[in-house]
């Protein structure tokens, strides 16, 4: 079977602006790795609370989803910060594998409270976001889609402005390389710990607010991004910025053809296959370095 | 092990048996399926219980035993017991070729959580794409009641080898922690360097830990689709059985020789509880479900059979 040429490009782009949201989702997650060392299992279903937040907001307040991201960043980093500080970490008693289990405590009971509140159905945004389209050249574009991928872009960038020129920020990268040492120097780790969570989970309310205009959600979406965000965590070296970005685009983009060539249902097994590959054969990621 | 609750535990299983001579088919119901998720668990228990491997993806290997015993009589007529073995054996494989790409890997930790689901996932998205095992439909068994089916009228059999079932993993898991493989488990869960310092080999140790594991909750498959008669890959390779099996060994009491069963149990019997009180709403048994294993890690770690152990001793010493 081969496919026109214009069909594949635009598989192609169309895989690139998912990718970036994908990026944005797994950027929050190998911050949160990078320097708490931890997995945050939780990070689909806190996806998931931030995209039913967003559809309410805009179904109920009519408020556009793009005006809801900064209230919906600072709502979410607050949560973030309180749930690591004041349940993640006292729960966990500092041990890693207790981490990975209570965030998945966790994630059970958020995937299943919004199951509870809001039932199995799908939900969309009300509006045209779906008919709006941006023509380049011989393709047409989705728009919600191109701001999603500036956006997070521009999201991205901000994050590294933050880690390399703020003071929060070296004091991040400080608990991130040496723990022990950051806090002879003064610096409160568990506050550290608890603002990148923070950050981890204002990626998601970001993440949310792009995605909804072009997808839908339902209590178990999350769990569709969880594991697509590990991958790209994975391939692209764990806690590694750029790696994030880079692998979310890559990863967009073989989702995207995977589709085209072998039907949906398995696109998906490409990037379960990527995962365990890499996992495999390849632990620090193909973009990332470091160990 | 005490010799007090040993005799616990034959207690229990006595009750247990005793339960579908007197109840309804809803109760024995109930208990078949706890009895299936005990079994998965008290396979799951093996790996991230004894050996500290915690599993995110054992749906692997039930799905594995699942599936081939059903495939085995469904295309090729196979008799349902020699499927059954059959089936056990695949699961016991699966755990062997996934656990010797991954520990070779040197994964562990939540590495080895995620690539285990990783895997199960994988079968799931196969398994519900191929033609060859039913695809999204599923697969019925056909209805043959006699004990050379491997298929009985009576729910009460079904249960009365349940808990044989359990009963035996029961002891094997006994056996395992009095035996020198326990021992060499033991060494891996507290630190692996200092266990390969003093000569145990870490690979072939967990190697032999995934392959039981895998094998046990391979017969919970089994066991499940000669019940239930039907299976898609949803029921199979789905997430839902990696986590109850994980809850029911964690909430009861990871690494003890009886946790996974009276977690099973309790979570259970809790779920009944909830779906009674909070009628119609899906899901809240899941949520207490949740909050009760971030719980169990922060109060709890050696979950109900810790705790009990504690309340025991604390009585005794005052």
């Amino acid at each position: 079977m081969t496919y026109p040429p214009e069909i594949v490009a635009e598989a192609v782009v169309g895989g690139l602006l998912t990718g970036s949201v994908y990026a944005l989702v797994a950027l929050g997650l190998t911050l949160v790795y990078g320097v708490l060392h931890i997995i945050n299992f939780a990070h689909g279903a806190l996806l998931t609370c931030a995209m039913f937040a967003v559809w309410a907001l805009v179904t109920f307040t009519g408020i556009s989803p793009y005006t809801a991201i900064i209230p919906l960043a600072v709502v979410f980093f607050a949560v973030g910060y309180v749930l690591q500080r004041y349940l993640i970490g006292p729960a966990s008693h500092g041990d890693d594998s207790n981490i990975l289990l209570v965030t998945l405590g966790l994630s059970i009971a958020i995937e299943n409270a919004l199951l509870a509140t809001f039932h199995a159905d799908t939900r969309t945004l009300e509006g045209d976001f779906g008919f709006q389209v941006v023509e380049i050249g011989p393709m047409l574009i989705s728009r919600p889609k191109l701001i999603g991928f500036a956006a997070s872009l521009i999201v991205a960038g901000l994050l590294w402005l933050l880690l390399k020129r703020t003071d929060t920020g070296r004091a991040i990268r400080a608990v991130a390389k040496e723990k022990l040492g950051a806090r002879l120097m003064g610096i409160e780790v568990g506050h550290i710990f608890g603002i990148t969570f923070g950050l981890g989970c204002a990626c998601l309310a970001v993440a949310a607010c792009l995605l909804m205009p072009s997808f839908y959600v339902n209590p178990r979406v999350g769990n569709a991004f969880v594991l697509v965000a590990f991958t790209i965590v994975v391939l692209g070296g764990m806690g590694s910025i750029p790696g994030a970005l880079l692998g979310g685009l890559f990863i967009g983009v073989v989702e995207s053809l995977g589709g085209l060539l072998l039907g949906d249902s398995l696109g998906q097994l490409g990037i379960f296959i990527i995962f365990i590959l890499v996992l495999l054969f390849r632990p620090t990621g193909l973009f990332g370095a470091r160990a | 092990m005490k010799r007090s609750e040993l005799l616990f535990l034959v207690a229990l299983l006595a009750v247990l048996a005793l339960v579908p001579l007197l109840a309804s088919n809803l109760v024995i119901n109930f208990l078949v399926t706890a009895l299936i998720v005990a079994l998965a668990a008290l396979g799951w228990n093996i790996l991230g219980g004894l050996a500290g491997q915690i599993s995110f993806g054992h749906a692997a290997f039930f799905g594995t035993g699942a599936y081939v015993t059903e495939l085995l009589q469904l295309r090729f007529g196979m008799n349902a017991w020699a499927a059954a073995v059959a089936g056990i054996a695949a699961g016991a494989l699966m755990g062997l070729a996934i656990g010797a790409a991954v520990f070779r890997a040197r994964l562990r930790g939540s590495y080895f959580a995620l690539v285990t689901l990783a895997f199960a996932e994988v079968l799931r998205i196969l398994t519900n794409a191929l033609d060859f095992t039913g695809g999204a439909s599923g697969l019925l068994l056909k209805l043959q009641p006699g004990a050379a089916h491997f298929q009985f009228d009576q729910r009460s059999v079904f249960a009365w080898i349940g808990i044989a079932c359990v009963g035996g993993v029961l002891l094997l898991t006994r056996h395992i922690m009095h035996s020198r493989f326990g021992a060499q488990l033991a060494a891996v869960l507290e630190n692996e360097d200092a266990a390969r310092a003093l000569g145990v080999d870490i690979f072939a140790t967990k190697l032999r830990a995934i392959t039981l594991s895998a094998a046990i909750t391979a017969a919970a498959g089994v066991f499940y689709v000669q019940y239930f008669l039907y299976l898609d890959a949803n029921i199979g390779y789905g997430t839902w059985i990696s986590i109850e099996a994980l809850l029911a060994a964690i909430i009861g009491g990871v690494g003890t020789m009886a946790g996974p069963l009276i977690g099973a149990l309790a979570l259970h019997g809790l779920g009944e509880l909830t779906r009674g009180f909070a009628g119609s709403i899906t899901g809240i048994d899941l949520v207490i479900f949740g909050l009760l294993l971030v719980a169990a890690i922060a109060f709890a770690p050696a979950g109900i059979v810790g705790a009990w152990k504690r309340y025991v001793g604390g009585r005794r010493n005052a």
